[in-house]
Formats: structure tokens, C-alpha cells, sequence
């Protein structure tokens, strides 16, 4: 069976120093020609998808606010626009913006999705996010202050208690997304002349929803999209979050350190679908790494970025650095302990992009663990997920 | 040098000018469509291509409307593809500033500014009613008299937002190891009746600095809005005088602002039909208006003025003998028929005796008539004498097919008005604001003003 490969895109790359780095273009972030260079790239390496990261605030290397810093990239355009805006100019690729659930409206970002369906014929994810930082608060003026997030997620009780909201709160989102995207059924438009009728409205259903934080009536304003239900893909470092991904999501990224964290990251992931009473499908689990890449000294390469940020690099993933051949000897190794893909993070873009489509991906190929060419059109298909019938059909 | 004509597209909406029952009509959803229409007005050389939102599906004695077309994408994501297949053409998002947040539009608007090199509209409408509300976390929480006062509060945010990242604040420079120059990004904060945020937004000042800004509101209120803050008015006044009136009254409200005339661009919505002969396009202009009024629509039509069902009632009949139910609505979701329909009824029920009409008759006599109905050389010189007359700046077409609409437009009037030196040849600059002659905004604008 073969491997699925993402990537996540960011910025200048993954690494604070990345826009520093050879090669890099840090007068062009925010241009369309650089993300759709990096998007055709992508594609040509026959990967999955990719994933664009957002945030409802500025970057900060600090938890809690601001860090004043002029080193490091800051500013991020609109992931749902940035992914709308690459795909008329690709074709195959699966494209997975980040929206968030906390200060947005469901309603907004149903359509949002379903238009990126539309627009990219069947290519389209979502990355619901929450947004539990304090300083992102007082930009909307809406919500009471947050307490500080604190870095474990579970030593802090009033943080904990908070993180548990944000998550359940999530979770009634993508119910609500999800009921808006079946809100339409597939054949509610008929053009009947002889009736007078554009619809058949008995197909359009209201989705009547009401929970703790919000109402949402539906139905949504936009014909149900090519793959019916977007692919919906969020990422997960603790318990809470995997159950999260259990109720809400069709894909997982995990931040397993080795083979082993891997093992029972597998374990807590499949015991947090059985706590939730998930039936199939089951999550796909792709485990997320940070990558430098380089035919020698890698290591050496990211040593330096370092240098320049004055740190050494953090992640919430693990970082790898080595040869395209040394990873694909890795992603073989781990996929063992029952992960189905891999969300590849590039340090440096478009370098260790490329290194991805050149290096990585022939070689995965060579060992037969990757397609040689696109499947299928549509991005559920290519994670072998049928289109689902809208909840609200009735069985015929 | 003479006035200037300046054109737009709106793409076909979810009312019955949109005719979907014409063999020749296509998908209102396929992005192809969307593709069709946008490049069709790039190679017209229009100024922009204008999507319009509606919140909610209308409604119609409480079940979802179905007769006109229903459903359309989230426009800014349409546009954000479309950016991609054009090169020069403004790109128009409508956006509510009901059920939004400024943070949010504000950095939706310069993404999309930033991902079409500098051609992003926003066309500022507002909502009030609890009916939309319920697709959102607040429900239907604004008065109707303070729908303006949060949209004047919103633009002057978003404004306040954009303005906080100077044009040069990405120094991108690696030997001096800055991305951002100092002082390039200045905290905002901003306390009004609406709104009380603060802290720092997070996409860089677009290449227009602001956003093209479009309003539609009509009354006193909303022209002193688009007099105030806006760069275009989508207005409905679409007839010679009316327009003129419509033209002198806005255009005299911008002095107190520190505008001048030209800064504000006034564009009716307007429907057109062509013909090789006067006579033909008459002809077509009828059979247009008839595919308009379906049997059902006629009865429709006639409901929200009765206040009643009619559904049991004879479209080729005559007219309900029943009296109109003064105090009731039945339909939702769109502008609200107001007026008096008592007298409107009694109108209706002379010019129908007086003509011999049937409801449905009644219903394309009344609906309002294509604005430039004939051969391409009359609907020419008409646009420019409506123009050259001070009634309008230019129009915002709305064609009644999906996606062939503008395609005899483009391929016949536009040549015509290029010939007489009233409308460009080609595009003279990059972004919107070029366009349509507007200076681009510089960060301290609003302090000048105020």
C-alpha cells in the first residue's frame, strides 16, 4: 500500500532563521507566485496534499504574547484564500487550509471549505484549529480574557479546564460544518420549468443546531461541494486532542520523538476512537517531522540557522536532518507502528521542499512504497475515503 | 478630455433577472462559470467583476424560496481563485459587516489584495435581522437603526488595521538579519460604541493600501456612508433623471468630507439586451422578461404584495378579487417590499382592467424593463450619454444568463465605446484603484480627514 505524504507550508520554512537561509525568498511571502511555486513543486512530487498554516494573531515565539521580535518572519496571509488562490493552477494536488474554531464562525468557514471544494474540483481539507493564546482575545473583543496557556496543556487546572472548552467547543463546530456541507443534498438542484422550481426544497435541510456556544440554523448558502464532506484533518499532541480528532476529524497529525513514542502514539490514538464510540472509517494517523534535507551535512546547514536565530531550534515534532535516502529508511521504519502517512515540515522552503519531490519521493518509489503517478482526482479518494450521501438523504 | 465610462460585471444572482430556464444556461456554481463571466469582462476591460452574499436562504411563507436560482460560493474564496485565471481585472467581494469581525475581513481583504496584485473590492453591506442572525453566534443582536453606525465603526477599523503595518514595515533584508523594520508594525486599538480590540494585525499593508470601497445603501444614511468612506456607489438608480438627481445629491455631500467629486465613482446596476434591429431586440427584451416571470414567480410576485397565498389562483387568470392582508410578510431573506400596497394594489387592479391583463401579464408589466434595450450603436450612445450627463460614472452590468451574459456586450458595445475615446483600450495600470482613477491610500488619510 502506498505511503501518503504531506506537506506543511509555512512561511519561509519551519526553521525562525529559514528566511535567512540560501536560497530562501523572504521579499516574495507574500506574493502569489512564490506559494504557487510552492504548491507546483508539491504536485510534481505526487504528494497527497499540502497544508497551509494560520492564525487569528501575529507569530510569537512566546506562549503567552507577544514577543516584539523583528528577526523572525511575521505576517501570514489567509489560508483558505492562499490555498483558493493555487487551485486553478493545479490539478491533482489536495489542498488543507487552517481555519480556526475559536473566534470564527462556523457558518463562514463551512462555505469558505465547500467554495475551496468548488474552486478546486474535490481538493479540499480543513485544519480546525483553536486558538487558546490570551493576546489573540483582544482582537475580536468578543470573549472574556483567556487564562495563559500553559506549555504542557495539563499541569495548570484553570488551563486545563479552559483547554477542555476550546476543544468541545471545536468539536460542536465541525458538527456544524459538516451538518452545513450535507445541508444541500447532491441532486437538490432540478430546473423544473414545468414547476417553475430551481430547487427541490424537500432536499435542503435546516440543520438546527444548538449547543453551548452557538446556533446554527443552516442551511448553508452553497451547493453541496464535489466531495460532499472536505476532508477535515487536525493536529493532536495529548489525549484530549485525540479524542477531539476521534469525534471530529478523517486525518490526524501526531508528534511521535521515535519509533516507539510512535507505537503508543498509534495505541492512544486507536483507544481515543474507541472512547468515543468512532466507527468507520478510522483516522488515518500521519506522524508530523521537521526536515532538513541535504545530500551531506544537513546537520551541519541547520547548525547554522540556528546560529543566526540565536537558539536552537524547538518543535512539537521531531527534527530530523540527514540525506532524502536516510529519511525514506525512517518514514519505512515508523510506518510499522501503524502510521499511514507523514506530514513532512521542510526547514527551509523551497530547499528541503524539493528535496521532498527530488530526493525523498524517488526514493520511496525505488522501495515501492510510492505512487508513480495520480489515482484519483479528488483528495477523500486519494486517502481511500468514499464520498458519503448527505446524512439528511433518505434511504431509498 | 471627455468623461471616462467605467464598467463592471455582477455575477448573475439569486433573483429572477437570472434566467435558468434558458437552454443556454450553465451552472451557478461550477467555477468554470465564474471563469467564464471574470475573463469575459478582463477581455472588456471592465474596471471589476462584483459578487454579491446572502447570509440565509430567502424564504417564502416560511419554506425555502425556490423559484429564482438558489446557492452561490463565499465570495471572497471565488475571487481569490479567479485572481489567478486574470491579470488586471478588480475583483469585488461583497462582506457583511453584521455578522463578521474587522479583524478577520480586514485581513481576508488585504490577502486577497496582496494575492491579486492590488485588485480587491469590498463592498460594505449590512444586516440587522434576527432571520440571518440565526446562522451565527450573536443571532440577531443589532437594532435596525444602528446597522450603519456598526458598518461606519467596521470600515473605520478595518481602516485603522490596515493602516497599522507601514508600506515599507517588511524589510525582508538578511545582511542586516530584519525581516520586519523597526517601528514598521504599530499596535492598534481601537474603543468605540461597536468594537473594543486591540493588539497587532498580521498581514502585511496591501498593494493598494486599502481596498477598494463599495457601497449600496440608498437611504439618506447610506449615502452619507458611501459620501464619508466609500470609493464606488452601486446605486439603483438606473433611469436618466432619476440618476442625474441621484448623481447631484451624493456628489454634493463629499466637500463636507474633504472629497472631491471624482474620488467617489456613482455605477447603477443595469440589464441590457441586443439586436441587429431595434425591433429584434425588443422582441428579445419581451421574451427575456416573460422567461423572467414564470407562471409561478407572477403568482409569487403578486404574494408579497397581497400578503397572502395565492398559490390557488390562475397565473393566465385575472387578478385576485381577495383583499391584500396589510399586516403580514411572506417573504424573507431580501429587501423587504415597502411602500404602500394598498394603493399599489388598487394600480394594479385599474392598469389590469384598463389593459386587459392576466396576473401574470400584470406581473412583466409592472417588473422593471432592461435598461438598454436595443441595436449595439444605440446601447452605446446611450451608456455614454448617460454618462457624459452627469446620471453616472459608468454601470455595473448584471447579465441574465450564466455564463454567456456579457459575451455580446464585450464583443459589440465595448468596441463602440473604445471608437468614440470614452472608454479604454486597454488597462493603464495594474490595480483597481488605477482603474478607476482613485489615488491610492496613503496610512494617514483618515487623520487628515477627521
Amino acid at each position: 500500500m502506498t505511503l501518503h505524504l504531506a506537506v506543511a507550508l509555512d512561511g519561509a520554512g519551519w526553521h525562525p532563521a529559514a528566511w535567512r537561509a540560501e536560497g530562501a525568498q523572504p521579499d516574495r511571502l507574500f506574493t502569489p507566485g512564490y506559494w504557487a511555486g510552492l504548491v507546483a513543486e508539491a504536485e510534481r512530487g505526487l504528494l497527497d496534499f499540502v497544508t497551509f498554516e494560520d492564525a487569528p494573531g501575529l507569530q510569537s515565539s512566546l506562549l503567552n504574547e507577544q514577543d516584539g521580535r523583528l528577526d523572525q518572519v511575521r505576517g501570514q496571509l489567509d489560508a483558505v484564500l492562499l490555498a483558493s488562490r493555487v487551485a486553478p493552477l493545479t490539478s491533482r494536488i489536495g489542498l488543507v487550509p487552517t481555519a480556526g474554531t475559536t473566534h470564527t464562525e462556523p457558518f463562514h468557514v463551512a462555505i469558505g471549505i465547500a467554495s475551496l471544494d468548488h474552486v478546486s474540483r474535490g481538493r479540499a481539507g480543513w485544519r480546525p484549529q483553536i486558538s487558546g493564546r490570551p493576546d489573540h482575545v483582544a482582537h475580536f473583543g468578543r470573549r472574556p480574557p483567556f487564562p495563559p496557556q500553559d506549555y504542557w496543556g495539563d499541569r495548570d487546572p484553570v488551563f486545563r479546564e479552559h483547554l477542555r472548552d476550546l476543544f468541545a467547543e471545536a468539536a460542536d463546530a465541525v458538527e456544524v460544518v459538516r451538518r452545513l456541507w450535507d445541508s444541500w443534498e447532491d441532486d437538490a438542484e432540478i430546473r423544473d420549468v414545468a414547476t417553475g422550481r430551481f430547487i427541490d426544497r424537500d432536499k435542503l435541510h435546516y440543520i438546527d443546531f444548538h449547543g453551548e456556544w452557538f446556533s446554527v440554523k443552516g442551511p448553508s448558502i452553497t451547493p453541496r461541494s464535489p466531495q460532499g464532506q472536505p476532508l477535515v484533518a487536525s493536529l493532536a499532541h495529548a489525549a484530549l486532542p485525540y479524542e477531539f480528532a476521534a469525534r471530529a476529524s478523517d486525518v490526524v497529525f501526531v508528534t511521535p520523538r521515535d519509533r516507539e513514542d510512535a507505537t503508543a502514539i498509534v495505541e492512544s490514538v486507536r483507544a481515543a476512537e474507541v472512547a468515543v464510540g468512532r466507527t468507520e472509517p478510522s483516522l488515518r494517523i500521519f506522524a508530523d517531522l521537521v526536515v532538513f534535507l541535504d545530500a551531506r551535512d544537513a546537520a551541519g546547514r541547520k547548525a547554522r540557522l540556528d546560529d543566526l536565530d540565536g537558539a536552537e531550534l524547538g518543535s512539537d515534532a521531531h527534527i530530523f536532518t540527514g540525506t532524502p535516502e536516510e529519511l525514506a529508511g525512517l518514514l519505512l521504519d515508523w510506518r510499522e507502528a501503524g502510521l499511514e502517512g507523514f506530514r513532512l515540515r521542510p526547514g527551509v522552503l523551497p530547499h528541503d521542499l524539493s528535496a521532498i519531490t527530488r530526493g525523498l519521493v524517488p526514493a520511496l518509489q525505488d522501495a515501492g512504497v510510492f505512487r508513480t503517478a495520480y489515482d484519483t482526482a479528488d483528495l477523500r479518494g486519494r486517502l481511500g475515503l468514499a464520498r458519503p450521501a448527505s446524512r439528511y438523504a433518505k434511504a431509498s | 478630455m471627455t468623461k471616462q465610462i467605467h464598467l463592471a460585471a455582477h455575477f448573475p444572482g439569486v433573483n429572477n433577472t437570472t434566467v435558468w430556464s434558458d437552454p443556454a444556461s450553465g451552472s451557478q456554481i461550477d467555477f468554470d462559470s465564474f471563469r467564464h463571466l471574470a475573463t469575459t469582462a478582463e477581455r472588456g476591460k471592465f474596471d471589476f467583476f462584483f459578487l454579491a452574499e446572502g447570509l440565509r436562504l430567502r424564504e417564502a411563507k416560511g419554506r425555502i424560496h425556490d423559484l429564482d436560482v438558489v446557492g452561490r460560493p463565499e465570495s471572497l474564496t471565488v475571487l481569490s481563485a479567479l485572481a489567478a485565471v486574470t491579470t488586471h481585472l478588480g475583483l469585488a467581494a461583497t462582506v457583511n459587516s453584521t455578522f463578521n469581525e474587522p479583524y478577520e475581513v480586514a485581513r481576508r481583504l488585504a490577502t486577497l489584495d496582496h494575492l491579486s496584485g492590488g485588485r480587491a473590492a469590498w463592498n460594505v453591506v449590512t444586516s440587522f435581522d434576527a432571520f440571518t442572525g440565526e446562522n451565527f453566534r450573536r443571532g440577531g443582536f443589532l437594532a435596525e437603526a444602528d446597522r450603519y453606525t456598526r458598518a461606519r465603526e467596521f470600515l473605520e477599523t478595518a481602516r485603522e488595521l490596515w493602516d497599522s503595518w507601514a508600506p515599507d514595515a517588511v524589510a525582508a533584508d538578511p545582511d542586516q538579519g530584519l525581516f520586519l523594520r523597526p517601528g514598521g508594525v504599530s499596535p492598534f486599538r481601537h474603543r468605540d460604541r461597536h468594537f473594543d480590540i486591540s493588539g497587532l494585525f498580521n498581514v502585511p499593508r496591501g498593494p493598494q493600501g486599502h481596498p477598494v470601497i463599495i457601497q449600496a445603501g440608498d437611504s439618506d444614511e447610506g449615502r452619507e456612508f458611501a459620501a464619508s468612506s466609500a470609493d464606488v456607489i452601486f446605486s439603483r438608480h438606473s433611469k436618466l433623471e432619476d440618476g442625474r438627481a441621484f448623481y447631484r445629491d451624493v456628489k454634493r455631500r463629499l466637500a463636507a468630507y474633504g472629497r472631491r467629486p471624482e474620488d467617489l465613482k456613482i455605477l447603477p446596476a443595469v440589464t441590457y439586451v441586443l439586436g441587429d434591429t431595434e425591433a429584434e431586440a425588443a422582441e428579445r427584451a419581451a421574451e427575456i422578461r416573460r422567461a423572467q416571470v414564470s407562471p409561478q414567480t407572477a403568482i409569487y410576485f403578486l404574494e408579497a404584495v397581497w400578503g397572502r397565498d395565492l398559490s390557488g389562483y390562475d397565473p393566465d387568470g385575472p387578478l385576485p378579487d381577495v383583499e391584500p392582508n396589510l399586516d403580514e410578510g411572506v417573504s424573507k431573506g431580501h429587501a423587504a417590499f415597502r411602500g404602500d400596497r394598498g394603493e399599489l394594489v388598487a394600480k394594479w387592479r385599474a392598469l389590469a382592467e384598463e389593459k386587459n391583463l392576466s396576473i401574470r401579464e400584470l406581473a412583466i408589466e409592472v417588473s422593471t424593463p432592461q435598461t438598454f434595450i436595443g441595436t449595439p450603436r444605440a446601447v452605446a450612445d446611450e451608456i455614454d450619454h448617460f454618462v457624459q450627463t452627469d446620471a453616472a460614472d459608468g454601470f455595473i452590468f448584471v447579465p441574465h444568463l450564466t455564463p454567456g451574459g456579457l459575451d455580446d456586450l464585450v464583443d459589440k458595445v465595448v468596441p463602440l465605446l473604445q471608437e468614440k475615446g470614452v472608454f479604454r483600450a486597454d488597462y493603464t495600470g495594474p490595480t483597481l484603484r488605477d482603474h478607476l482613477g482613485l489615488a491610492p491610500r496613503t496610512p494617514n488619510r483618515i487623520e487628515e480627514n477627521s
